[in-house]
């Protein structure tokens, strides 16, 4: 029987059906951070239960780290303690551990891909939702709770009910200044922020046949924003040279075998799915948000829609705009900003970097902009220093900071002060996400970088040369 | 985590009709910064329920003394999206709610609900409608929500609707059971499996 390409992955994963219940689903790997998995490990201990498989378990502090000084004590006391917790949890269980000022640290889902952990047709959670980004490989990966956490460091499975199938097809070649960012918005604005619930999502196309591995896994990781529990792209010999030789993936003979195997991994031809969409990439410009979640965004020349062209709610529609301090049929290009933050496991990666370059070069930041740059891992870092993009960030106005999820969830010290609107290459535009009060408008590096030039929101196309 | 059993439970609720709750407003990120399970009622919807010098709101369902101390909350379309922070079910269960009743729910945190003794039931948009409607009417209108046949009624009316869960998370929720009781049991079964992983 014809399969769909996360059939393969899902159906060679269930160790047992339970009868009316969910899947007995094998993990291949499991990133933990110091977040979600201080209360899993509590709870492994008090039934007396030991980490089944440490080796398959990678951990990584990144959700609670400033991006500062990283070389000193971390001044606040309850992140100091959990990232003591992750540190001391892991060399307890004997599970490898990045923590800050490690070459290997950064934001979970940049280190894993960097590092080859993260490969075709394996099994990959984490607790947060954002795990969704391996998925550019072909694996199946998705955000799981802390009581799945401690399902998996205590019996490598977890128990879930198979998704069901959409397929998204993007054909066309994209435009000027239109980028994974913008391609991954524009979905989720026509899909809603939950018209993917339930679903697991392939991608397929030219868009993401053309698209590079760092493309993929931006869009890949905005799959959870309209809903679905995952997405994924089916590996092909960009995937294949972006893995080799990285220091956890297979060699030699493990090589090859497993490369028969990542080879088998696309949907089979007459394949179905519960549903399929069909969107063209010449219909996609540079987008933005204007409300409090991802699924409202626009192309960053249009206006903000009246509240009966959008589906849902009137009155959470005007909510929403209320708390944006928006009004319906407003210009989003010229508002005013007041922060520009590049980073996220969403945009955080080299390619992100060089883009917003691409764009400050040669330029200064508006005064009346507050830009915080950071990288998603060290090995970003020094890609960054590597190609000299440093000295560009420096020369316009901005500084580079240290890795770390920082203002994309606002948990550290990088908060958006309240009322102040900010442009985000980050994942999420809900209320106070990064920080109380705070405002944001989701969209892709080169936007980022044009309204951190001009001060107001920025079309980044009006910057560009062909 | 061992939790209460859930068989049939009559409450009052809680109303929130607003769509799209997302878990950073159930329970902020800058929050989430303890390293064991307690207390996670206090920041319980934070930002929407307190002003930013700390008062309550008084306008906000949860903090409205007509509705104290009800096991049911009754939300809007999309509930729990976002984050996969099981902190957000945390916190309805810290809070002393047992159940939450949308028209839809975001998949991690209806299985985070599940994980922790919170009863995530899904009814028709119209249902939902009629139980916003008759809380408005009487703020003291009971559910009763019965999980032996899968039911939700409005107490006062009759009116009723059934709900899905599966067996299995059935079988867990009314016996206070969780995942792990099931999986170490079938431990020699999945060590079994876990020989045949390439990697």
């Amino acid at each position: 029987m014809a399969k769909t390409l996360f059939d393969k992955v899902w159906d060679s994963h269930v160790v047992r059906q339970v009868k009316d219940g969910p899947d007995v689903f094998f993990i291949d790997r499991h990133f933990i951070h110091e977040v979600t998995s201080p209360v899993a490990f509590l709870g492994l201990e008090s039934r007396g239960n030991s980490v089944v498989y440490p080796e398959r378990t990678f951990a990584t502090a990144d959700h609670n780290t400033p991006t500062i000084n990283q070389h000193l004590p971390v001044e606040d006391p309850l992140s100091a303690n959990q990232l003591k917790a992750l540190e001391e949890n892991a060399a307890k269980h004997g599970i490898s551990h990045w923590g800050l000022g490690d070459l290997n640290n950064g934001i979970v889902h940049v280190v894993g891909p960097e590092n080859g952990i993260t490969l075709p047709g394996a099994t990959i959670v984490c607790g947060d939702s954002h795990t969704s980004t391996h998925g550019a490989f072909g694996a199946i990966a998705f955000g799981i709770g802390t009581s799945e956490v401690e399902m998996v460091l205590s019996t490598q499975c977890i128990m879930q009910p198979k998704p069901k199938k959409m397929r998204i097809n993007v054909n066309g070649k994209l435009g000027l200044g239109v980028t994974p960012k913008d391609v991954a918005l524009y979905i989720i604005s026509k899909q809603t922020t939950s018209g993917a619930t339930g679903f697991f999502v392939e991608y397929a196309g030219d868009v993401f046949e053309d698209m590079t591995m760092e493309g993929r896994m931006t869009v890949c990781n905005l799959s959870i924003e309209m809903g679905a529990r995952g997405g994924m792209i089916a590996p092909d010999a960009k995937t294949f040279e972006y893995i080799k030789g990285r220091s956890q993936t297979p060699k030699g003979a493990d090589w090859d075998k497993a490369m028969e195997y990542w080879k088998t991994l696309s949907t089979d031809e007459g394949a179905e799915f519960d549903v399929e969409f069909n969107y063209n990439a010449t219909d996609i410009e540079p987008m933005i948000t204007y409300g409090t979640n991802p699924g409202m965004g626009i192309g960053v020349t249009q206006d903000i829609p009246n509240a009966e062209n959008v589906e849902g709610g009137v009155e959470t529609y005007k909510k929403s705009l209320g708390y944006m301090n928006f009004n319906e049929g407003d210009s989003m290009i010229g508002k005013e900003i007041d922060f520009v933050f590049l980073g996220s496991c969403t945009n955080g990666r080299i390619e992100d970097f060089r883009a917003f370059c691409s764009i400050v070069k040669g330029r200064k930041k508006a005064d009346n902009v507050t830009a915080w740059l950071v990288p998603g891992s060290h090995k970003v870092v020094d890609q960054i220093k590597a190609e000299g993009l440093d000295k560009i960030i420096d020369e316009a106005g901005f500084v580079l900071r240290e890795p770390g999820c920082s203002a994309c969830l606002a948990m550290n010290d990088d908060k958006i002060p309240a009322g102040k609107l900010s442009v985000s290459t980050s994942n999420r535009n809900f209320e106070g996400r990064q920080g109380p009060g705070s405002r944001t408008l989701l969209a892709s590096p080169l936007v980022a970088a044009a309204s951190a030039v001009n001060g107001v929101v920025t079309d980044p196309r009006t910057l560009l040369t062909a | 985590m061992a939790y209460d059993k859930f068989d049939v439970l009559t409450s009052t609720a809680y109303p929130l009709p607003t769509e799209n709750v997302d878990t950073d407003q159930i329970i902020p990120a800058r929050f989430l910064k303890a390293t064991e399970r307690k207390d996670f009622d206090i920041n319980f919807f934070r930002d929407w329920r307190y002003n930013s010098d700390g008062t309550p709101k008084a306008d906000f369902p949860l903090n409205k003394e007509i509705y104290a101390g009800s096991k049911i909350l009754v939300g809007g379309r999309n509930f729990g999206s976002g984050s996969s922070r099981e902190h957000a079910a945390w916190s309805v269960y810290d809070f002393g709610l047992r159940c939450v009743i949308s028209s839809a729910f975001a998949d991690i945190f209806k299985n985070n609900c599940l994980n922790v003794g919170v009863l995530p039931v899904q009814v028709s948009a119209e249902f939902a409608d009629t139980l916003f409607a008759a809380i408005m009417a009487d703020p003291k209108a009971e559910i009763k929500v019965d999980l032996p046949n899968q039911t939700v009624t409005l107490v006062a009316t009759g009116e009723s609707e059934s709900f899905d869960i599966n067996s299995y998370k059935k079988d867990n929720m009314l016996n206070g059971f969780d995942d792990i009781d099931y999986l170490k049991n079938i431990e020699n079964e999945i060590s079994a499996f876990a020989e045949t992983r390439p990697f």
